[in-house]
């Protein structure tokens, strides 16, 4: 036993020595982001805001528990700049107490104000707007995201997990604009009308299309700008070229649901400085023109281009109902999707 | 005589082992404390709505699954062992290792693959459609993969190498003897199956599909994928949709009845179970099989094979190979992820399987007759908790106690003068390993622990008679009789650390990326064909420790003589 310790220490020393070799060096002048935003998306705004600072941007993309992982970490947490998708996780972050009020003129300038939060505790970066796809032999014409509850689609209508946060905000927006009872109805007859299954992505929605599964359904429009243009030849493309985009409207504004991502100043960020201008950078418009290009999402700040085939998806007017308001509704959509068993 | 001193030295001895034992089981239970401190933490307001529109569904669909998956795992996998332990025929050295491949192939990975190849788009229907003439795949609706009968044919056809794997080892070390009684006493070969291999085998399919059960219950890659609302789900709906942690953590700790009833239901099906034997293991005698026998044979032994890791793998390799013509080649930042996947997976099943022989050495039997319940023994039980825990799950309450002790190594580190600057555990891979030793620790004590129980006490008591401290027992004659299962415990370690998802996910640090976690990223932007490198190579990989472990099955299990 007295010889066993010390050779079970040692090699418990060796275990972490190796372990510890496997995380890098921390270089000096940087910022960490956690994000759970994928990082294929954003690495070329981070390689650009390197390029210019000269600031390295530590990444880790969490998907699920960026908040507990912050929340415990405490004030030793690494993390200065937290960014994610959806104004409920924004929202979020928020309320969980782990971001802290920034103040910068370049944010307040770049972005409206109903897209930032009370004292700067967040900052939309990018909005997305929420779409039909629709079989392009049908010619369906516009729609309302009201008449998806038709009878007339039933059987016809694809849409990921009613509890992913991209439709629990839509449906949130929807008990926004009629009310609780109307949009349980509603909830009810799209459930109905579902060609299969709620789940999978937005992409699978145009994959299906294809596939004869169904003829219609809901996905966010920047999925489409990627499909439309992957290479020729490709599933992707394949998909894209099967569906037309058709920018639904709520009955009584007219206008189309938008979504947004975003990000905040962590509350315990150790390189605060940085976070700052890694935010400013990306509302710049060179970053914003990315956003734009490089993932179809629309820019948060006037003036700057969107891209030609998102521009292609026909006219645009954002609903004036503001995000953080929709927001309010998320849980109680979310306890809708359950009550009408929309996933089941 | 022993003196005094020596007596009070082996009586420390025996409660150093308690004692650490127990320190394993404190670490364990860490996670599952937290859970009940965040579930404590809440309201218990919403479970009017759960009960009411939530837990029924989710709780049949979860016995649902778990039924149905239990049944093909049991049948295909005691099936294909009965097969090439029992029969002969042109193939069978071949399919005897090639069984074990879909191991290699996470759950999540067949399920994309399925998705893919199943989709009336995908190769499968495009050529049946051709054949049939049919133009439009409007024309021909069949039954969709998206549903809870395609989840439990998917698991199923992954998870069975988990019962063929225990149920071969079986086969070939125990049963050859009492087989071949049987048959000399005239017994029809239906009644060998029934009558002998089966009730022989019984422990062996339980260890099997209790293993398979608990990956069943955790997954929540294919299922959610596949759009079948478990409790697992709910769980994570609850959690990360309705922002409620303490929900979740409810929901979570319920989940363990089912896990207890699992669990009970495995040593329920062990129980009488005494295989202590020094007899030389040997294979039985194999029937060759003639005629349609034999083709019937190789078409049954070869379709599990078939669904589970040859289609997927296909599947991947020309996926990749698409990419690999516009990325040019597999990037830096993957092959990184790869040498991280391989380097803690090795670093983290050392660690498990050092802990898990500890811990099941300290629950040994030490007389044949003893029959109460140690402390120790108590203490595997509990260690073995983590693996029924959904990753998640565990990840989640393991921040807390992660974080905890970092920041007493911070200021006490910070005392002595060492300033690390922050995070020991959580910004290093410390924290990440932690976790994997919890989560697999199960694999580690049942493997050994099933090793030590085909040891008969006698060879311990007359080690120690002659003089040896139990240590150098262990060391001299127990190590070498473990080989075997230490081999296999290793090779299931280091393929499920390498497929660990979901805590690798939330506990690794900066910069820090898996072949997983890499395939997650792609996977959850839409592009999961972008990610089948990456998958490729977690099959890849994950294919050689297979290989490693259909080698030591088909060698011969008996230890050296000199190791005696």
């Amino acid at each position: 036993m007295k010889k066993v310790v010390p050779s079970v220490l040692r090699s418990l020393f060796a275990v972490t020595a190796v372990a510890a070799t496997l995380s890098p060096a921390i270089a000096a002048d940087e910022v960490n982001l956690y994000t759970t935003r994928e990082p294929q998306l954003i690495q070329p705004l981070l390689d650009s805001f390197t390029k210019e600072t000269g600031v390295t941007v530590n990444t880790i993309f969490v998907k699920d528990g960026l908040i507990e992982r912050v929340k415990a970490e405490g004030a030793r947490s690494p993390a200065d700049v937290l960014m994610t998708v959806d104004i409920g996780n924004l929202v979020d972050l928020v309320d969980q107490g782990v971001t802290q009020p920034i103040d910068s003129a370049t944010l307040n300038n770049s972005i409206p104000a109903n897209l930032r939060g009370a004292d700067g505790q967040w900052y939309a970066l990018s909005l997305r707007d929420r779409v039909i796809y629709a079989a392009k032999d049908l010619n369906v014409g516009p729609l309302t995201y009201e008449s998806l509850s038709d009878p007339k689609w039933e059987g016809k209508i694809c849409i990921r997990s009613g509890q992913h946060p991209y439709n629990t905000a839509l449906f949130a927006a929807l008990i926004a604009h009629n009310g609780a009872a109307e949009t349980e109805q509603w909830l009810t007859g799209v459930k109905n009308n579902l060609a299969r299954q709620a789940t999978g992505g937005d992409r699978d929605v145009a994959r299906d299309i294809l596939g004869g599964i169904c003829d219609i359904g809901l996905a966010n429009a920047y999925y489409a700008g990627h499909m439309k243009t992957a290479e020729p030849g490709s599933d992707n493309r394949q998909w894209g070229d099967a569906i037309e985009v058709i920018r639904p409207t709520f009955e009584k504004t007219g206008g189309t649901f938008v979504n947004i991502s975003g990000a905040a100043v962590a509350k315990f960020a150790p390189n605060r400085d940085n976070a700052i201008s890694l935010l400013e950078f990306l509302v710049s418009d060179q970053a914003q023109t990315l956003y734009a290009n490089a993932n179809f999402e629309y820019p948060v700040k006037a003036g700057v281009a969107t891209n030609a085939v998102v521009e292609s998806f026909g006219e645009f007017k954002i609903d004036p109902m503001p995000v953080a308001e929709v927001a309010t509704y998320r849980k109680q959509a979310s306890e809708m999707v359950d009550t009408v068993g929309f996933n089941n | 005589m022993l003196s005094s001193a020596q007596l009070h030295r082996r009586f420390e001895t025996g409660v150093a082992w308690t004692g650490s034992t127990g320190l394993v089981v404190l670490l364990v239970l860490a996670p599952l404390l937290s859970l009940v401190l965040y579930a404590f933490d809440g309201s218990f307001a919403h479970w009017t709505h759960l009960l009411d529109n939530v837990i029924p569904r989710a709780t049949v669909n979860t016995l649902a699954l778990l039924a149905g998956v239990g049944v093909l795992v049991t049948c295909i996998g005691t099936g294909a062992a009965w097969l090439v332990s029992a029969h002969d025929f042109p193939t069978r050295r071949w399919l005897g290792w090639a069984l074990l491949l879909p191991l290699a192939v996470p759950t999540y990975i067949i399920a994309f693959a399925y998705m893919d190849l199943w989709h009336p788009i995908g190769p499968i229907q495009t050529l049946m459609r051709d054949v049939l003439g049919i133009a439009s795949p409007r024309d021909l609706r069949l039954p969709d993969v998206r549903s809870l009968a395609g989840a439990i044919f998917l698991l199923g056809f992954v998870l069975y190498p988990y019962v063929y794997l225990s149920t071969r080892f079986m086969f070939i070390t125990q049963a050859a003897g009492m087989i071949e009684a049987a048959r000399i006493l005239g017994a029809s070969p239906y009644s060998v199956v029934t009558r002998v291999a089966l009730p022989l085998a019984r422990p062996a399919i339980a260890v099997g599909v209790s293993l398979a059960l608990l990956e069943t219950l955790n997954d929540i890659g294919a299922s959610e994928f596949l759009g079948v609302q478990t409790l697992t789900v709910a769980v994570y709906t609850t959690w990360i949709t309705r922002s409620d942690l303490a929900g979740a953590a409810q929901i979570a700790l319920s989940m363990l009845v089912i896990v207890v009833f699992l669990i009970q239901l495995e040593k329920r099906a062990r129980r009488r179970q005494r295989y202590a034997t020094v007899q030389r293991m040997r294979p039985m005698a194999r029937t060759p099989l003639k005629g349609w026998h034999r083709a019937i044979a190789i078409l049954l032994g070869w379709i599990p094979v078939l669904i589970g890791f040859i289609a997927p793998a296909l599947y991947l390799v020309s996926e990749a190979f698409k990419r690999l013509d516009t990325v040019g080649a597999v990037s830096l930042p993957l092959l990184q992820a790869g040498l991280n996947t391989v380097g803690i997976a090795a670093v983290a099943t050392v660690l498990t399987l050092a802990i898990g022989l500890m811990v099941a050495w300290s629950a040994r039997r030490i007389r044949e007759s003893a029959s109460t319940v140690t402390p120790a023994q108590i203490g595997a039980r509990a260690a073995s908790l983590g693996y029924a825990v959904p990753g998640t799950v565990l990840a989640i309450g393991l921040l807390a106690p992660l974080l905890l002790v970092d920041q007493f190594l911070d200021t006490t580190l910070s005392l002595l003068g060492f300033s690390v600057g922050g995070l020991l555990l959580m910004g290093t891979s410390a924290g990440l390993l932690i976790a994997y030793v919890i989560r697999f620790l199960a694999i580690s004590i049942g493997s050994f622990e099933a090793g030590l129980s085909r040891i008969p006490a006698s060879i311990e008591q007359a080690s120690r008679l002659l003089g040896e401290p139990p240590t150098r027992t262990l060391r001299l004659i127990h190590l070498p009789l473990l080989r075997p299962a230490l081999v296999s415990a290793a090779l299931l370690i280091f393929v499920d650390t390498m497929k660990e998802l979901p805590a690798t996910l939330l506990l690794r640090p900066l910069n820090f990326d898996t072949l997983a976690t890499w395939l997650y990223a792609e996977a959850s932007r839409g592009t999961y064909e972008e990610g089948a490198i990456a998958a490729l190579l977690i099959v890849l990989v994950g294919l050689i420790p297979v290989i490693l472990l259909a080698r030591t099955q088909s060698k011969p299990l008996v230890p050296s003589r000199r190791a005696l």
